[in-house]
Order: structure tokens, then sequence, then C-alpha cells
């Protein structure tokens, strides 16, 4: 029980930390993937089976099961390390926080193993903390006590699977409409200005030259305004889209509120 | 064209320039007001969470432990003060946010006095039904954690925002004060005392 003591002091000692966290996490990898392992804890066969899976899976039901393999905690408790990453990731979708993420540190001859399962706020329903330290404690530590690290995954993904399968459908993708009028405003007015001065200027030349060559008004300013090129371009105007291409297409921006159990082997 | 076109033009665009840059600043820090007043909702949120919990884990601990009575005790009167202890969410001052954390590490404490105590009855410890309620209790720790960073970020972005000239001046104008932060407990540098 010392360790809900030690806990208990963890969660009073990392609110110390709240403006260093978030600070040396990795980087999401580019193209995405949703098996990231920076520490070849798993064949490239088996890293690219689990990403197939959770790909497909996460296609078939937006729920996106993410698993992060590190080195060193960086002095973060698992826990800690966990929401402060599936968080900055996004993993899960907007709006739907039906993120969870499997982060695993190996055993090293200094350190001991630590795994956790932080589920998103959506997520929390189907797989609760004690379910979750249910497959901690059942599906992956006996698996990774016997270096079994590929088939604790499996099994670990393959119950959690069957536990959000049902809560969330693909076809729910929320469309995003944002973009607010308030902030381009002074933009407008000072765009309409400027057009209001060049047209002010332009009439009174065309006034001149309908006078001068008997021509009407309207003609002439039509003539001058098409003397002008029309060769500006309204900037770039790029559009931010995910890369898709068949493999994985990115985290959804999903949120993580201090759901899930871990374990140490 | 008159000159007095041009100058008609001007002064309304300056106008409607400022019009629209203290609207902007004025929205913005609602929206950003109205963001820390959720975040505290959430704050609300997961320590009712652990208060709900309470009941059924003395309960548990009652079964095995009936001789812990004080330390039982002193877990419901801590409970009992920390849910007594809200703050209105629009008054974030440093003294309201004192009183609640003073309640809520109170709380903090006389449960992790318990935990001590539960080391004694290996009976209980083998308990499933009290092995599902530490979980929870130590998931919803974590939340705590959580929810009370997201709440420092939020209300610190606030704080940031409202501070930067010119928007102190507005913030000032509108009256939209400081919020105050969750600090560590004064004691959580110190290691725990564990007699056996």
């Amino acid at each position: 029980m010392q360790k809900i003591i030690k806990h208990i002091l963890l969660v009073l000692l990392s609110v110390i930390s709240i403006n260093t966290i978030a600070q040396n996490f990795p980087e999401k990898s580019n193209p995405p993937r949703i098996v990231n392992d920076y520490t070849n804890f798993l064949s490239n066969a088996e890293n690219q089976a689990l990403e197939n899976k959770l790909v497909n899976f996460s296609y078939e039901t937006s729920t996106q099961i993410a698993i992060v393999i590190v080195p060193s905690l960086d002095g973060y408790d698992p826990a800690s390390y966990a929401f402060a990453l599936g968080d900055k990731w996004g993993i899960g979708q907007k709006g739907k926080n039906n993120g969870i993420l499997i982060l695993v540190k190996p055993k090293y001859q200094d350190s001991q193993g630590e795994v956790f399962i932080a589920t998103g706020y959506g997520v929390e329903g189907a797989v609760p903390d004690a379910i979750a330290k249910r497959i901690v404690n059942n599906e992956i530590i006996p698996y990774f006590k016997q270096r079994m690290f590929y088939e604790g995954l499996n099994a670990a993904t393959n119950r959690i699977i069957e536990l959000t399968r049902g809560e969330y459908t693909a076809d729910e993708y929320r469309q995003s409409t944002k973009g607010s009028a308030g902030s381009a405003i002074p933009g407008i007015i000072i765009f309409l200005i400027v057009i209001i001065f060049s047209f002010v200027g332009r009439a009174r030349r065309a006034r001149h030259y309908s006078v001068g060559h008997n021509v009407p008004f309207w003609i002439a300013l039509g003539m001058m305004s098409s003397n002008r090129s029309h060769g500006g371009s309204f900037g770039n105007f790029s559009s931010g889209g995910g890369s898709f291409g068949g493999g994985f297409g990115g985290f959804g921006g999903g949120g993580f509120g201090g759901g899930g159990a871990g374990g140490s082997w | 064209m008159k000159k007095s076109w041009i100058t008609i033009i001007v002064i309304a665009v300056i106008a409607i320039f400022f019009y629209s840059s203290i609207k902007g600043t004025y929205n913005k820090m609602v929206a950003m007001d109205e963001a820390v007043v959720s975040q505290w909702a959430q704050v609300e949120n997961v320590y009712q969470r652990r208060a709900d919990l309470i009941p059924n884990l003395v309960n548990t601990v009652k079964g095995y432990a009936a001789h812990e009575s004080e330390t039982l005790t002193g877990v419901i009167e801590a409970r009992a003060k920390a849910t007594s202890t809200t703050i209105d969410p629009t008054n974030l001052t440093a003294e309201n946010m004192q009183a609640f954390q003073q309640a809520q590490g109170g709380l903090s404490s006389a449960l992790s006095k318990l935990m001590v105590v539960v080391e004694r009855y290996p009976d209980l410890k083998a308990n499933q039904n009290f092995l599902e309620l530490q979980s929870q209790l130590e998931g919803t720790e974590n939340r705590i954690t959580v929810e009370r960073q997201k709440f420092n970020n939020s209300a610190q972005v606030f704080n940031t925002f409202i501070k930067q000239f010119p928007k102190n001046i507005y913030a000032n104008m509108f009256d939209f004060e400081e919020k105050a932060y969750f600090k560590a407990q004064e004691n959580a540098n110190e290691a725990p005392k564990v007699e056996f």
C-alpha cells in the first residue's frame, strides 16, 4: 500500500511541474503512424502487424488505439507521461475524445519496465480504470515477463478493440466548421477603403477621358480598368490536409482526462 | 471629391478600427474566462468523483477493520468538509482557492492515513471489491492531477492575456480579474512518515 502513498505524493508533486510538463516528449512521426516504437522493442514485422490492425480499427470505428514505446520517461510517473503525451499528440477524434494510448517503457538493467493504458474522456465508460488495470495485469504483464512483447500488446489491443467496438462509428465524424468573421473585419475595412480610393482616382481620370474623347463615362471607366493587369494572386491558401495514401491518416485531436491504469514488471 | 468626404471616411475607419479591436479583445477575454470557468467545473467534477467513492470505500474497510473507527471517522469528517467547501467559479480569488485546496488536502491526507492502516489487514487487501475501489481511487487521483493541470494552464493563458499591454487597460475597464492557481501542498516536499 506504500504504492498508494507514493502515488498520492506523485500527484501532489506533479502539480509543481505544471509548466515544465510536455517539454521533452517525442514528436509525432511523419508520415503519421499509430504504433511508435522508439526503442526497437518490436521487430519490424510485429510493428507492422499491430500498425495494420490498429489503423484498420481506427478507419472502421474512428477510435484510435495508439502504442508508444519510449526508452525513458524523463522522470515522470507513467500516468502523467501518458496523459500529457496523449493530449499533445491528440490521440482520438476531436469532440469524441476516443483515443487510447498504450505507453510502454521497456525493462532495462537499471530500471523496471512500465506499462500504462491511458483512456481518453470518451472511452472511460467502455474501458473503466479497473478493466484497464485488469488488462495490464492479466494480458500484458504475464507476456512481457516472458519477453513476449508482441503477444502481450496483441492480446491487450484485442481486448480493447472488443470493449470499444460499437462505442463509436466512423460515419459519425464531425465536420469542424470553424472560422469567425470578427477577426477579419479590420482587414476587410482596409481592403474596402483601398478599393474606394482607387475607384475614386480612376473615376476622376475616366471623367477627363470621356470628356476629351467623346466616349461615355462608363465605357471609359471600363476601358481604364481593363488596361490594368489582373495578374495579382491572393496569396497562398495552402489547404492543410493529412497525408493519407493507404496509411494512417493522423491523430484527430482527442483529449485525455486521467482515465486508465498501469503496472510494472 | 471634397476633402471633407475623405476626412469623414478616415474618421469612420479609425472609429471602426478601434471598435473592432476593443470588441475583439473583449470577446476573446470572455471566451478565455468561460474556458477557465468550464475547466473549473471539470476540477470540481473529479473531486466530486473522489467524494462519491468514499462511502463505499469506508463501508468496505469497516467490514474488515472495525477497530480503526478513528481513522474512518477522520475520513468521513474530511469528506464532509471537502464537499461543503465550494467556490463560485466566477470568483476564483487566491483566498477562495486556498480554502478549497485546504479542504481537499485534508481529505487527501485522511485517505492516505487510511491506506496506511489498511496495510495491516491482509484479508481486506485480497478482497476483490476493495481492489476495484483502490484502482478507482488511483484513477481518480490521476484525474484530479490532470484536471488541475489543465485548469492551471487555462488560468495561465487567461492571466497572461489580460496582463499584456494594451489589453490590461481593457481588462481593467471591463473588470476582468486575475485567476488564482492551484499550488502544490505546503508539505508535499516532505516525505510522509510511515510508522510501523
